[in-house]
């Protein structure tokens, strides 16, 4: 153990790996979703090339977003935030460093395998089982650092973003593991275990608690280490906090049969998961009102820091998202918005707006720690990095809201004979100038994220030495 | 669902509902030293202070709490407790039906007897006719009747199970299953394939290397002249394409006939009579039948 050696220093070159990689993948996953915004548009753009059509480049996408982009900011996030709150170095140092490139490495194999065409057709999971494999062998091993870290803590209390991390770890472990069990045809092809009903059960009892944990509790709890330290304040609420994580990750388990309402799945199945949906309102606001009312006292700061203006619009997204979650769960609403773009531009919402958001503020907090810097390179460049993803996420949200709304109605509509007014390829015609509109919201976003990318490197230029300067480990404030 | 997994569901859900009822409940006391931090100091600077819940959220929790039991009470939800309501989807679902049967039935029950060619001039029978085309036809045959490939034009007069009202009418009710055996095998060679292919074109007159067609026609007359004919006008009892008039169902390239030789074809137009009912099916093969008659011989759609 390096207790021994004379100066403790903190492991933050894996946080630093995390970190670029982040950025890196983020402008990739965010660029494959424009292309397919743009294929929407202009169905013929790569006519004939199978690995650059819309139903294998959109998979790369959700994968490249979600567990690249989201998945390495919060492995970032995690292990900075698990040093700084236990007082200790991280545990098992190359161990953290298999986990950085175990995980780079299933990236990369999805990146290859993907838009081949090789792919379980589960969605969010849609890896075949030897990544899957490497996923757990990964996943086991994250969970061996950061608990391993947790408890070699020189404080007593464990510090609330510690709380969300671990359920964070335990919770998709458990997902993952009971989610991908296949059985193999071959290397790249395999059959889950579970068939009919019971599987699209399971699928999405994993699909919504990916999105419970893997785009919800994981940023609470960066959002608990990095808004109380950009912003000077202590948290609102320990007393909130204690509440609403517990009632967040209990009722988050129950929601995902609102996914199959008016299927084949029994109707007290689908009544339970709306109604915990609804139940799961207020613990998800919860997180977001211990965020928000964190600045208290404390407002003015948001006129002069635009990281602070990142994490307080991502927690207004959190709880916009939040609020029309529930909303679209209920069984009258979900017959309107289930399977048009309604759906696309809530989930939106919540990864553009909530994830994307408290994760691009994060990482500017983040990046002048890691290099020694005062700042970043540019404060200017972060605030227009604000505005152009605001209006972004905004375009793209509000396109696909009108236009989910309108496909639903022209679906149900009827003529007085009983037949369905519109034909499907109406309802695709109309929705084209809205298609066009995302597009651009998401041109807007990739925009931002290439301004941050050369935010970030002449940020690493202001201090060539970074890497070289540890960060020794300070002694707690007090027992 | 066994009752053991119906107890298992039901102690379940009720243990969330307690649980989050109890967290609430013993979480929303006073708090003693209100507004101060809990003294816990983290990274140097980071504390929290434990003011109480909100009053507005504890309550907003509490009224989600309170429907969702009102709820799990009136609908099913509890495992196998039906719900005081005795509602499920499939009754709501059947409900429905029968209440717009009953009210579309008197819009429909003047064509029930009606022959077809008459419906056919009858405004608003071509306008019903049209919309259950639209709305169960459309997605194969194309929302203007011209098909696509693999999926018959109705438009043209060339049928290919027959087109008076009667013959559509039998295709719509009970659907049809054209089939071209694959004759690979059969020929034997690839070139005795292209050959044939070629003898094909030839039939609707198009400009082909004569020595080929003659190779293939000695072909055609032993293996295809069965269901196509001698003369290549097909054979509407079987579904067989007429080959001599320059339309095709698949393509008419060398490649899309080649390959309907080498592989065969399987076409499927699936039976409507419990789908759509036979007054509807009327309607449609009116409408459909109209669009392949000469101008003025229907009233317009």
């Amino acid at each position: 153990m390096s207790t021994h050696t004379p100066v403790e220093t903190y492991n933050d070159k894996v946080v630093r790996q995390f970190a670029v990689v982040t950025v890196i993948w983020g402008i990739i996953g965010m660029a494959v979703g424009v292309l397919i915004a743009a294929q929407l548009y202009w169905p013929d753009l790569f006519n004939g090339i199978s690995w650059l059509s819309y139903g294998r480049l959109r998979p790369l996408h959700t994968n490249a977003v979600i567990f690249a982009f989201g998945g390495n900011a919060v492995f970032a996030a995690s292990y900075y935030a698990v040093q700084r709150t236990s007082h200790v170095p991280l545990f098992l140092p190359k161990l953290a460093a298999f986990t950085f490139w175990g995980w780079q490495a299933a990236i990369v194999a999805a990146v290859l395998t993907l838009p081949l065409g090789i792919t379980s057709g589960k969605e969010y999971a849609e890896l075949e089982w030897p990544i899957d494999i490497l996923i757990a062998l990964v996943w086991v091993a994250y969970g061996v650092v950061f608990f391993g870290t947790v408890i070699k803590r020189r404080v007593k209390h464990i510090y609330v973003a510690n709380w969300f991390f671990g359920a964070y770890i335990i919770a998709i472990a458990l997902l993952h593991i009971f989610n991908s069990l296949a059985i193999p045809a071959g290397m790249w092809k395999s059959y889950p275990v579970y068939a009919g009903a019971v599987d699209a059960m399971v699928q999405w009892w994993y699909g919504h608690n990916a999105v419970g944990f893997f785009l919800t509790v994981n940023f609470l709890g960066m959002m608990y280490y990095f808004v109380p330290k950009q912003v000077g304040r202590p948290i609102y609420s320990y007393r909130l906090s204690i509440v609403h994580f517990w009632a967040l990750i209990a009722v988050y388990m129950w929601a995902g049969p609102h996914h199959l309402q008016y299927t084949a799945l029994p109707d007290w199945a689908q009544s339970l998961g709306m109604v915990f949906s609804l139940v799961l309102l207020a613990p998800s606001w919860g997180g977001a009102i211990n965020g928000v009312m964190t600045l208290s006292g404390a407002w003015h700061k948001l006129r002069t820091d635009p990281v602070l203006k990142f994490m307080i619009v991502a927690l207004s997204f959190y709880m916009i998202a939040t609020f029309e979650g529930p909303m679209m769960s209920i069984k009258t609403v979900n017959s309107l918005s289930h399977y048009t773009d309604w759906t696309v531009g809530h989930v939106h919402a919540g990864a553009l707006g909530w994830v994307a958001m408290i994760s691009i503020g994060a990482l500017y907090a983040l990046f002048p720690r890691l290099y020694g810097t005062a700042g970043m390179y540019s404060t200017k460049w972060i605030d227009v990095h604000f505005w152009v993803h605001t209006i972004g996420v905004l375009l793209y949200a509000a396109a696909m809201w009108i236009a989910g709304v309108m496909q639903g109605l022209m679906w149900r509509a009827s003529n007085a004979d009983g037949t369905l007014t519109y034909t499907f390829a109406e309802s695709v015609s109309a929705t084209y100038p809205y298609y066009l509109i995302r597009m651009l919201g998401g041109v807007l976003v990739v925009a931002g994220m290439l301004l941050m990318a050369v935010n970030v490197w002449k940020t690493r230029q202001m201090n060539p030495n970074a890497e070289l300067a540890p960060v020794p480990v300070p002694a707690p404030a007090h027992a | 669902m066994s009752s053991a997994w119906s107890i298992f569901v039901i102690i379940l859900t009720v243990l969330m509902i307690v649980g989050c009822t109890w967290l609430l409940w013993s979480t929303s006391r006073p708090i003693k030293g209100e507004g101060e931090t809990t003294g816990h100091v983290w990274d140097g600077d980071i504390r929290e202070y434990n003011k109480p819940l909100p009053r507005w959220w504890l309550f907003l929790f509490y009224a989600t709490i309170i429907y969702a039991i009102g709820y799990l009470a009136y609908y099913p939800g509890l495992g196998n407790f039906a719900g005081l309501s005795g509602w499920t989807s499939a009754k709501e679902h059947d409900a429905q039906r029968d209440e717009a049967e009953a009210r579309l039935a008197p819009l429909f029950a003047r064509f029930e007897n009606m022959p077809i060619e008459q419906i056919a001039r009858d405004p608003d029978g071509l306008r019903l006719g049209r919309s259950v085309f639209g709305n169960y036809c459309a997605m194969c045959h194309g929302s203007d009747a011209r098909g696509a490939i693999g999926f018959p034009n109705l438009t043209d007069s060339d049928w290919l199970w027959g087109g008076t009202p009667d013959d559509i009418l039998a295709t719509v009710l009970d659907g049809r299953e054209g089939l071209m055996p694959p004759l690979a095998a059969a020929l034997g060679s690839d070139l005795a394939v292209s050959e044939v292919a070629v003898y094909a074109q030839s039939l609707s007159g198009r400009k082909v290397d004569p020595a080929m067609a003659a190779a293939g026609k000695r072909r055609y007359d032993t293996l295809c002249i069965a269901c196509h004919g001698a003369d290549g006008t097909g054979n509407q009892a079987l579904g067989a394409p007429n080959l001599t008039d320059d339309i095709w169902v698949y393509g008419g390239s060398l490649d899309a006939i080649r390959k309907a030789i080498n592989e065969g074809r399987h076409g499927q137009m699936p039976a409507h009579r419990d789908i759509i009912g036979p007054v509807r099916a009327r309607l449609v093969a009116a409408w459909v039948w109209a669009q392949s008659q000469p101008e003025g011989t229907a009233a317009t759609p």
